[in-house]
């Protein structure tokens, strides 16, 4: 029979450590198929749409005078049309990330996460980590993508811009750190619910439904807090201009990384309470 | 080693695991045996600090799961449910747990080919048939050659290559030292390869006792038929020797074998004229122990018509 002990036995006894788990997570994350295919599809709706977008353009024309929800109202230029597919991209890069969380809920897995690292939250952290920085990298070039692209599609039009001009590089970056973020908002949604379905539709209604809610409260209050909205704050964050009444960009980024911030704090002590 | 003190788990008013106290040793296969519900799962689950204790504590080689600071060393389980991502093949789980440890990739080679899941090592888990996930949840369990090995019902799904697989693989963890604990609700497949049994009921310890002593106290008596009982009975009695007369012109002896009886009253020329040996076998024995404490006891299967 074969031998049940390590040729390396008791040599080589190693401690659990964050960046062990970080480099467990980051296998357990490429080596499922769903994590490839809404990565892949977060690009294919940010360049897709925003291509789109350019090349039917016309001034004044119909149809795309009211951007994605996230930047309605807002004057339309270069970037907010080759940011047109983002907050498709937003929805699933949010379902990459409830599904990295509750997926291991819904299959069993935990139960052998939490044994390999009984500490528990270094698995929430690195999760975090591991769906920023994939999303990051994907959606930021995502969005350059499709404002280059767009460029050539919009070449002459009086709304066409450069790389060179004013804020587009940084609205582009905020759109890849807004996604990042919505990816992490996702693990701390799926944490905290331990169910797809219920982080997805959460997600959905906090990302989508509540702006259209806010318009339910009396005016005063809907124009003091409509700004805060998830969704709003991190339409700031990559809007080229700042729309009246709309936080700045450093502002809106601040504001939507305290949401997620919020959410991961309750999926920690989720996490860490409760059985599994 | 594991030991448990006191252990205690409840979900509102329902105490599903209730002061229960043993231990794990060392060198020994040690079955957990309870009928269904009985609180096997929830103990073992304890035991890896997913669930936490509402009392009491569990310890493994002297400290709590989660005071390691590498647990997978320490103990390896299985647990009853499925605990893999379908979506992943068998090595990428393997490796994503082996990685937090700092395990190599060699040791998660040597593990999958202990398990025999060399040929579907690179599948995915959701294509696996039952058996070939409990060798996958076996080779995770060993990823970390831990000093104890805990198994859920480790020959579920299995087949009888499968099981005869796990038998020997048990005794052979037991041999090199290691403390086993193998959880079942069948007494006949725990009795060949258990050392030592912790039998439960509704959570509660109902016996902690070795195979053999279990066996033989499940061997129960002989039933002796002689005219002659009030004269047979005084010969047989003796040290460790229990004769109770059971009726007229029986007798029911403990102690000794229907041989012994035999010679003593052939020695005395007492005629008798029955001798059965009454024990249970260990199933029986093990039924009478849980009977009381079933979860779900299944009713008489003679129709009772209603009115």
């Amino acid at each position: 029979m074969t031998a049940i002990a390590a040729e390396t036995r008791r040599t080589a006894v190693k401690r659990v450590t964050f960046p062990r788990v970080l480099l467990s997570e980051s296998t357990k994350f490429r080596t499922l198929r769903s994590s490839w295919i809404t990565l892949g599809l977060s690009l294919v709706l940010l360049a897709g749409f925003g291509a789109i977008a350019a090349y039917t353009y016309s001034p004044g024309g119909a149809g795309v005078t009211d951007g994605p929800p996230g930047i309605a109202g807002r004057p339309l230029d270069a970037v907010s049309l080759s940011l047109m597919g983002l907050s498709f991209a937003s929805l699933v890069a949010g379902v990459l990330g409830v599904l990295m969380s509750a997926g291991e809920y819904s299959t069993g897995m935990i139960r052998s996460t939490l044994a390999a690292v009984p500490k528990r939250l270094p698995v929430l952290w690195a999760k975090a980590l591991i769906a920023f920085g994939a999303v990051f990298a994907v959606t930021a070039a995502g969005a350059f993508l499709a404002f280059l692209i767009g460029t050539v599609g919009l070449d002459g039009e009086a709304i066409a811009l450069t790389l060179g001009d004013d804020g587009v590089v940084r609205s582009l970056f905020g759109a890849g750190l807004y996604l990042g973020l919505v990816a992490v908002f996702g693990v701390g949604l799926g944490t905290l619910l331990r169910s797809p379905a219920g982080g997805i539709a959460s997600l959905v209604g906090v990302l989508l439904l509540l702006p259209g809610l806010s318009q339910l409260l009396p005016d005063s209050w809907e124009d003091t807090l409509t700004p805060y909205l998830p969704s709003n704050a991190g339409g700031a964050a990559y809007a080229l201009t700042q729309a009246e009444g709309a936080l700045t960009p450093g502002e809106g980024l601040a504001v939507f990384a305290g949401w997620v911030a919020v959410t991961l704090i309750g999926a920690a002590f989720r996490l860490k309470r409760a059985d599994c | 080693m594991i030991e448990a003190r006191e252990l205690t788990k409840r979900y509102g008013d329902k105490t599903v695991v209730d002061r229960l106290s043993f231990t794990v040793k060392p060198g020994e296969v040690t079955g957990f045996l309870g009928p269904n519900g009985a609180g096997k799962s929830t103990t073992m689950r304890m035991v890896l600090g997913l669930d936490a204790p509402t009392a009491g504590e569990v310890h493994v080689n002297g400290r709590s799961y989660a005071g390691h600071a590498a647990p997978l060393h320490e103990i390896g389980a299985l647990l009853e449910a499925k605990s893999v991502h379908p979506g992943r093949s068998a090595v990428g789980h393997l490796t994503a747990l082996a990685q937090t440890h700092g395990i190599g990739r060699r040791r998660v080679d040597e593990v999958i080919d202990l398990a025999g899941l060399g040929s579907v090592a690179h599948k995915r888990v959701g294509a696996f048939s039952l058996g070939m996930g409990q060798r996958l949840g076996i080779a995770a369990a060993l990823l970390g050659d831990p000093e104890v090995v805990m198994l859920d019902e480790p020959v579920n799904g299995l087949d009888p290559e499968g099981v005869l697989w796990i038998r020997n693989l048990l005794a052979q963890l037991a041999g090199e030292g290691r403390a086993v604990l193998l959880s079942s609700h069948l007494m006949s497949e725990t009795a060949q390869v258990a050392d030592h049994l912790i039998i439960i009921g509704r959570g509660r310890l109902l016996a902690d006792t070795s195979v053999a002593d279990l066996v033989e106290a499940s061997l129960g008596g002989v039933r002796v038929g002689t005219d002659e009982a009030a004269r047979l009975g005084p010969l047989l009695a003796g040290p460790g020797v229990s004769v109770t007369s059971s009726g007229d012109g029986e007798l029911q002896v403990a102690g000794l074998s229907a041989r012994e009886i035999a010679a003593v009253a052939l020695r005395h020329g007492v005629l008798v004229h029955e001798l059965t040996p009454t024990g249970v076998s260990l199933e029986e024995a093990f039924m009478e122990l849980t009977r009381d404490e079933l979860e779900y006891q299944s009713a008489p299967a003679s129709g009772r018509t209603e009115r």
